[in-house]
């Protein structure tokens, strides 16, 4: 590969920036400079579908509406444990406008066992929706009930019921990333341990470094099952003609959709077509159809029409994935000095029937210490699958890490903030906790029990790290036309993060245009294959082919321009809606009309993810280096009723270069709401006596609404280390890990009494001031 | 059709017995507190006629126009919007009135589409998200909230443009904590409200 040097930005502009070569591929383009001299990336920029979702003309999944198309509706277990001996669907196949009934079967045409309340049985397609949820209430399912258990310390002893009593396979997207146990190990319901990932294993004698502990803390934090609620539910559109099937479908991952239904329906992935152009939110629950999607196929094969199946709100908790909730066992220690000896971590944790409970990467990773050993369970329970939610595992592990080292802090008498910067050698993390404090005024600070009266309040503040995700099967294409327009095509898609609009504003960068002025055509899979919208990864692994295809086709297009002025085509710039040479004033061309110049009516260039300069960590594409969050909160406790307000968090946070700051705004924004929710509110109940969940609505399962919403403050910090044509990454799942943690401290400051529970509900404020735990 | 086909097989308790309590629910707020604005909508007149089980052609002014839509009578308005009267601007999430996502205005007031049956509108004037920007000239709200980027993945952001631009006609100088309230029962799984405040506010201010 022809390779040339070129000089790159690297580091944190007012604190540490400054260059450093590397060797790239010759036909990437030349190094942008620091954002402050660039037009539109870097920037604050619209929303190129915004003006669709303000007057409801975007259409999602669930808009959907084809000519023939049948409304679908599942039939789900309602009981959590059972044979099934029988299903009658003849009363429901007899009503007027229903058109097709399916029951799920096994291969071998037997009735799956029923596993978990909410588990599908069966589906009906009808005229409308109302007669489709009719005929599932027609439908008379004779169960052969079996013992079942729901609680995870109840599953883990040897006599209780077995969910599975074989080795299963592993759900891909169920929780930590990295090398997990496949379910194989273990006893009963209890799977595992997982004792490594992909940053190393154990590492050490963790004796030894207890040993030379002069300070250790040892506890167990507890967190809840939280479900995703995306307010569009999962679902699907599917219209399958005998020529291939095209499927609409709220997804985070097109081509993950496509490739599931072709392997499931044994077609060629060709003959799949995944459409998502808008999507209505889905946190990570979002990167499998599975198992609606294939039934809709089924049902639209059966009746030959298309199907529209959306999961109700009800069956969208039962089913549709959930955060595993995590019994976290912390044993830290540390000298005098602050410096760490050992880690010990062990966690226990129920994905319900799926596994991928661990919560073990934080500890592993977050501070260096020398000696680390952990074991991760997974226990399996009656309930529904779990399900990658933002930063998955990480937010469990940093709300009992990040706990741990302020109560090291404390046995240490040093101030939290400040044994931070003494042990974490990370120094993006340390910009952030710099610029943070002083926003936050973090001088404030006082130890735990300053605070008194009724009204108490506290600060507290924690942090994360994330790694850069780079899929390196991410293809971009750049087309510009004769008539002008320029444009540009993947099959990634936007879930509501602005992918699009960042796309756009690379390719504006590129071509000197305005963002609004470049086309963005995405989440299709007739388009280039690109990554689900997972790990954090789309913006890091599509934005350096989104700037390495403009510039493929910009240079195309002056090479074309350059033949005419007669000169080179390395001289040409594109600038403010102009092609200029860089030496000679007089030579210059509006875009438009270098592009009704082109010798073809149009000019095609893609390029794929390139590797990063310099290499990955781990060729797969583990990049160098980490995102960076440090998030302060700032509660107020009120001992009389137990209640928890939080009033306000500064989020300083790195995702290399910023493309687009509102953008980035709205997801540390959004990121903190669900962080305040999680420790504070959301909880799914489930009744151990029949094994529902009690709360399968958006009332009784308690998120924050408007009046809960703390003020928030966002810091982007820029950061450059120079590893590919963008720089950029994203910022979806860093938002989210530290809040819980950061809310937790905050109210040990205010109230002197550690919750090692979330959520932190009233009661549990009364029941820890009371000191009923004793 | 059978006596039981509207239980809802999902919440415990009818729909119909439901609305019979409550009258048309308003939005805006949760569960609890639908029902506020219901005595408004108490005076249309009993009709005491039976309609269905087979569907019914009703008329209905929707964005100024008369649709007639062919619907059975256990349908909700949100339903009709979406499904009949190809309006799909107005989204159903929760499907009990606690979410506000499908806040449509009925003669100007926000209710729960979802928990309004399409027979009940009669002659009242609906107005969805598709009616706020006649002839493409958007609501002062609509542009805030591209100014302000007031929606992520934008499944809430009809509802919450509803529910916002309803508080700005009542009252044209709300502050913060007047925003929060009004929008109290509309949720947001994103996490928006931040920019859905400052869009409203900015918005009330270019109304001035």
């Amino acid at each position: 590969m022809d390779t040339r040097k070129e000089k790159f930005p690297y580091g944190i502009p007012d604190h540490n920036l400054t260059e450093i070569e590397r060797e790239i591929p010759a036909d990437e383009p030349p190094a942008w400079p620091v954002n402050d001299q660039l037009q539109e990336v870097g920037k604050r920029r619209i929303r190129v579908d915004a003006r669709a979702k303000v007057t409801g003309e975007a259409k999602y999944t669930s808009d959907i509406r084809l000519p023939g198309m049948l409304y679908a509706k599942i039939l789900t277990a309602k009981v959590p444990h059972a044979s099934i001996r029988n299903i009658n669907t003849q009363e429901a196949e007899k009503l007027p406008g229903v058109h097709a009934v399916h029951i799920l079967r096994n291969e071998d045409n037997s009735y799956p066992d029923v596993k978990y309340v909410g588990q599908p049985v069966a589906a009906v397609a009808a005229d409308s929706l109302d007669i489709a949820r009719q005929a599932t209430r027609m439908i008379q399912v004779d169960y052969l009930e079996k013992p079942f258990v729901i609680d995870v310390e109840q599953a883990m002893k040897p006599e209780a019921p077995l969910v599975f009593d074989a080795p299963i396979a592993r759900q891909a997207d169920g929780g930590d990333v990295g090398v997990v146990h496949d379910g194989s190990k273990g006893q009963g319901n209890l799977r595992g341990p997982s004792t490594s990932s992909f940053f190393g294993g154990p590492r050490g004698d963790l004796e030894a470094g207890f040993s030379q502990a002069d300070v250790i803390v040892e506890q167990t934090y507890r967190t809840q099952v939280q479900t995703h609620v995306p307010l569009e539910t999962h679902g699907v559109v599917i219209d399958w003609k005998p020529e291939g099937m095209t499927v609409y479908a709220s997804t985070q991952s097109t081509k993950d959709v496509r490739d599931e239904l072709a392997d499931y329906f044994d077609l060629p992935k060709s003959r799949v077509r995944v459409i998502c152009e808008f999507m209505g939110g889905g946190f990570g629950a979002k990167h499998s159809t599975s198992p609606y999607g294939p039934v809709a196929a089924i049902l639209s094969q059966k009746t030959g029409r298309p199907v529209w199946l959306m999961l109700e709100r009800k069956e969208e908790h039962l089913m549709a994935g959930n955060r595993p909730n995590s019994i976290h066992y912390l044993k830290i220690g540390a000298k005098k000095d602050g410096m760490l000896t050992a880690i010990q971590q062990r966690s226990h944790g129920t994905a319900g029937v799926a596994l991928g409970a661990g919560v073990g990467r934080v500890a592993q990773i977050l501070y260096e210490c020398p000696n680390f050993a952990t074991e991760q369970y997974d226990v399996l329970t009656f309930a529904g699958p779990g399900a990658a939610w933002r930063a998955p595992g990480n937010v469990q592990g940093a709300f009992g890490v990040e706990q741990a080292i302020d109560e090291l802090a404390e046995k240490l008498n040093l101030n939290p903030l400040a044994y931070r910067d003494k042990i974490d050698q990370s120094e993006v993390r340390k910009v952030l906790r710099q610029r943070g404090a002083k926003q936050f005024d973090w001088s404030r600070w006082k130890p735990a029990g300053s605070s008194t009266g009724t009204i108490r309040k506290g600060l507290g503040v924690a942090q994360s790290t994330w790694p850069r995700f780079v899929d390196l099967d991410s293809t971009v294409e750049v087309k510009i036309y004769r008539d002008g327009a320029v444009e540009v095509r993947s099959g990634v898609q936007d879930i509501g993060t602005g992918t699009k609009t960042i796309m756009a504003q690379i390719v504006a960068e590129e071509f000197g245009l305005k963002t609004a002025d470049v086309i963005v055509r995405i989440g299709d899979t007739i388009f280039p294959d690109a990554p689900g919208s997972g790990g954090s990864k789309v913006t890091g692994s599509i934005t350096p082919p989104t700037r390495n295809a403009a510039y493929k086709a910009k240079m195309e297009l002056f090479k074309q321009i350059a033949q005419q002025w007669q000169t080179d085509a390395t001289k040409l710039v594109a600038s403010n809606g102009m092609i200029l040479h860089k030496d000679d004033a007089s030579k210059k061309v509006s875009l438009k009309e270098a592009l009704q110049r082109m010798r073809t009516g149009q000019i095609t260039a893609s390029a794929s993810r390139s590797d990063d300069y310099g290499g990955f960590a781990q060729p797969w594409g583990l990049a160098h280096g980490h995102l960076g969050s440090v998030q302060f909160a700032e509660v107020t406790v009120n001992t009389d009723t137990g209640m928890v307000k939080v009033d306000r968090i500064v989020a300083a946070h790195s995702c290399g270069r910023p493309i687009n700051l509102t953008q980035i705004e709205s997801q540390i924004n959004g990121g903190v709401i669900q962080g305040v929710s999680y420790a504070l509110y959301e909880d799914r109940v489930m009744d151990e006596a029949t094994g529902h969940m009690m709360n399968p609505d958006v009332d009784r399962y308690q998120i924050a609404y408007s009046m809960e919403i703390p003020a928030i403050e966002p810091i982007i910090v820029e950061e450059y280390p120079a590893l590919s044509s963008t720089d950029a990454y994203g910022i979806g799942e860093p938002a989210n890990i530290a809040t819980a943690a950061a809310v937790a401290n905050a109210v040990y400051n205010a109230i002197g009494m550690r919750m090692y529970e979330i959520p932190i509900t009233p009661a549990r404020i009364l029941k820890a001031l009371n000191h009923l735990d004793q | 059709m059978k006596e039981d086909s509207n239980k809802s097989d999902t919440n415990g308790f009818t729909r119909r017995k439901f609305l019979r309590g409550a009258g048309i629910t308003t939005a805006g707020s949760v569960l609890l507190n639908t029902g506020l604005l219901a005595a408004d909508f108490h005076s249309a007149p009993e009709t005491g006629i039976y309609m269905g089980p087979d569907a019914v052609t009703v008329q209905m002014q929707i964005n100024g126009q008369m649709e007639h839509l062919t619907i059975e009578p256990r349908t909700t308005l949100a339903t009709a919007l979406r499904d009949h009267a190809g309006l799909t601007g107005t989204k159903v999430v929760c499907d009990r009135g606690s979410c506000s996502a499908c806040t449509v205005w009925i003669d100007g007031k926000p209710v729960n589409s979802c928990m309004t049956l399409a027979i009940d509108v009669g002659g009242r004037e609906v107005t969805t998200i598709e009616g706020l920007a006649p002839g493409g000239n958007l609501h002062p709200v609509q542009e805030a909230f591209i100014e302000h980027d007031a929606s992520q993945c934008g499944y809430c952001t009809p509802g919450m443009i509803m529910t916002c631009a309803h508080l700005l006609k009542e009252n044209p100088n709300p502050t913060l904590e007047d925003v929060k309230i009004a929008t109290r029962g509309n949720l947001c799984r994103c996490g928006t409200y931040p920019h859905v405040f400052k869009a409203t506010l900015a918005a009330a201010d270019k109304m001035k």
